[in-house]
């Protein structure tokens, strides 16, 4: 056995561990899986804010203002604090429409940077519970309400929505809408397990006396929503997840838009676990530091490492290929039927073991999107094409977000906005 | 406030640990089950090529010069071999289990040589009914010629499906192998080696360097392309 295959074999191990594990937690937990599909009223509606941080969104702002105001939730327990972020654009003139609104309050942060604006947004705040929504995506009308339920635990210190992508149209933002599908799943078994690492940036809701006790955001990285969550847990505070809470996000529409995302998505990761390392391993902490922080690390080393292996699996094919034009003149592949056979089918353990990890992840996919029930049918050829412009992109922006890591060069939320809002205003 | 952190329930992540192992189990004896398929067909092959063998050898013998024109089957013996070198090479390369493969293979070059000889024997007494080609090539060290002489030996096979190749892993521990070896001075340093009607040459021949080398071998001609010729040459 060579040293690749060595590797191999570990590293499938623990992502088949891993997913092993996500699925004996769903058929312990799985009748405690809420998904409501009608109006619920509650005994009594705490208050709440909802915070918009917005940098050059004058196309979509009033779409997310719009479906703050369209929540199924009283008026008056409902402040909704939007910060104009040093915008380039007209969004603070788009906004003014909603001066008069009494529910609506409007700021300007003149320090670029989403903690910053988010962190205007909490000194503002008078209500119970506090929550953000990025300007490019909207909610669910019931979306506050079937939240609101999980915080009748008393320990419940945040929850989490569930963020379906909106109207994909290409073949990338298909792809991404399985890889969000799969996303619910992983979420609601970490947070079964007490081992959540992101309350994102669109609607998760927070009790106010987390930032009380843990203080405000920072810039973690341009990942303040990650590292919020790791700040939680260091402190034993319990997050939630809430799968029939949904938010809808337009999501990138083109490779180098969703790369530079993830660029910063994973170099946030890396760099906010680094520097809460002493959760690893930690069984005091709990998941985070014994099975949430390890397994994102080597997903994120094992996608990378599996581009490798593929090619080293097809290097000895391409080198025979070579060989044989050299030798009587090039056929790619061999046009006579009949001399296909099932003997030269490999056989070997790591492609049953790969089939065995494809099936995990592919019933992972179905497992979370069936919590999300607010949408037809969807058909399931999406499935394989995630499964394949995964495999060959996604080691591409680790390796990146590894580099950069390693090299310290942080990307910009900012220019990441700049970047997006480009042409991708729906 | 209060800080709770949720405990680890360190039987599951035992469980988990051991249902992982199983399906690592599963997947190692899925492939198992399948290379051994694969072996029991390669046996199959090889024992229908045992009896082709002798029978062509009873056949030779009972009929003895009257049998030139009814000894046949030679070109799906042909074939055989052919398919039967591919399979040996795909599971020495692929195989875990590599002796059962080395097994396969020493048994399939006693056959090689016995069916050589034969073919000899008819060749002396019908004429040249089959040209047969002896290659000798290593395993040992990574000998791309060799590789690049295969393909041309399975090219030249297709093209004149009369034509015998007799492929020899130069490193196979068999004693007939040896006596071969011995008789026309194979050595591992100049391999490939290609030996056709006791003629040797060595390094790598291209598809026009063996057919100038051996223009016996162009009067192959498949039947389908010129048949008149073929039976010429038959009687």
């Amino acid at each position: 056995m060579t040293f690749l295959n060595v590797i191999f074999y570990i590293l499938t191990f623990l992502a088949v561990y891993v997913q092993v594990f996500f699925l004996v937690t769903f058929f312990e937990n799985r009748k405690k899986i809420l998904i409501r599909k009608d109006k619920i009223e509650l005994e009594n509606y705490p208050s709440v804010t909802v915070l918009v941080p917005c940098y050059n969104e004058e196309n979509t702002v009033s779409r997310t203002v719009e479906s703050l105001l369209f929540l199924d939730y009283p008026k008056e327990k409902l402040d909704i604090i939007v910060i104009d972020n040093a915008s380039k654009d007209k969004t603070w003139e788009v906004l003014q429409k909603y001066s008069s609104y009494p529910q609506i309050r409007l700021f300007k942060e003149s320090k670029q940077g989403k903690h910053h604006a988010l962190n205007k947004g909490l000194e503002n705040i008078r209500t119970e519970f506090v929550g953000c929504l990025d300007a490019d995506s909207t909610v669910h009308p019931e979306a506050l309400k079937r939240i609101i339920t999980y915080f009748s635990n008393p320990k419940t210190m945040a929850v989490a929505p569930s963020i379906v992508v909106l109207n994909p149209k290409n073949l990338l933002q298909y792809a991404q809408r399985a890889e969000y599908d799969m996303a619910h799943y992983n979420k609601k078994m970490l947070a079964f397990l007490g081992g959540i690492h992101v309350t994102p940036g669109p609607f998760s809701i927070f009790r106010k006396t987390v930032f009380d006790q843990l203080g405000f955001y920072t810039k973690a990285h341009q990942t303040e929503d990650q590292e919020i969550a790791l700040r939680m847990q260091k402190h034993g505070l319990k997050i939630d997840h809430c799968p029939d809470a949904y938010v809808y996000t337009n999501s990138p529409n083109s490779v180098p838009k969703l790369y530079r995302q993830r660029v910063r998505w994973i170099y946030g990761f890396i760099k906010n676990a680094l520097d809460y390392r002493e959760l690893f391993f930690k069984p005091k902490y709990g998941t985070i530091g014994v099975f949430t922080l390890p397994s994102g690390f080597i997903s994120v080393i094992g996608t990378i490492f599996l581009l490798f292996f593929t090619f080293s699996q097809f290097y000895e094919f391409i080198v025979n290929k070579i060989l044989q034009s050299q030798a009587v003149g090039f056929h790619f592949i061999s046009t006579d039927l009949s001399s296909f056979n099932l003997f030269f089918i490999s056989t070997k353990t790591f492609v049953f073991i790969s089939i065995i990890l494809y099936i995990l992840v592919i019933v992972s996919l179905f497992n979370g999107r069936n919590m999300i029930k607010d949408r037809g049918r969807i058909p399931f050829w999406d499935i394989p094409l995630f499964l394949i412009i995964y495999t060959f992109l996604a080691p591409v922006w680790l390796m990146k977000a590894v580099w950069n890591a390693v090299f310290s060069k942080e990307a910009s939320w900012s220019k990441e906005r700049d970047y997006l809002i480009g042409d991708n205003n729906i | 406030m209060e800080t709770e952190y949720k405990k680890n329930d360190w039987l599951k992540y035992i469980i988990v640990f051991f249902l992982t192992c199983g399906l690592f189990a599963l997947a190692g004896g899925l492939s198992n089950f399948f290379t051994n398929q694969k072996i029991q067909s390669m046996r199959q092959v090889q024992d229908k090529l045992e009896t082709d063998i002798l029978s062509s050898e009873t056949q030779f013998a009972l009929l003895s010069e009257l049998s030139c024109e009814q000894n046949d089957g030679g070109e799906n013996l042909s074939a055989e071999l052919s398919d039967m070198a591919q399979k040996i090479e795909y599971s020495e390369n692929n195989f875990k289990d590599n002796a059962t493969a080395t097994e396969l293979k020493r048994y399939y070059t006693i056959l090689e040589i016995k069916d050589y000889l034969l073919t000899k024997k008819i060749n002396a007494r019908c004429g040249n009914k089959f040209v047969p080609i002896l290659y000798f090539y290593t395993t040992a060290e990574n000998c791309t010629e060799c590789t690049k002489q295969g393909f041309v030996l399975t090219e030249l096979r297709e093209k004149y499906p009369e034509l015998r190749v007799y492929s020899f892993d130069y490193n196979l521990d068999l004693s007939a192998l040896r006596a071969l070896i011995k008789i026309y001075k194979i050595e591992d340093t100049k391999l490939p080696a290609l030996v056709v009607n006791e003629k040797k040459v060595t390094g790598f021949k291209s598809i026009e360097d063996v057919e100038k080398l051996y223009p016996d071998i162009i009067k192959l001609l498949p039947k389908d392309k010129d048949t008149s010729d073929s039976k010429e040459f038959k009687k």
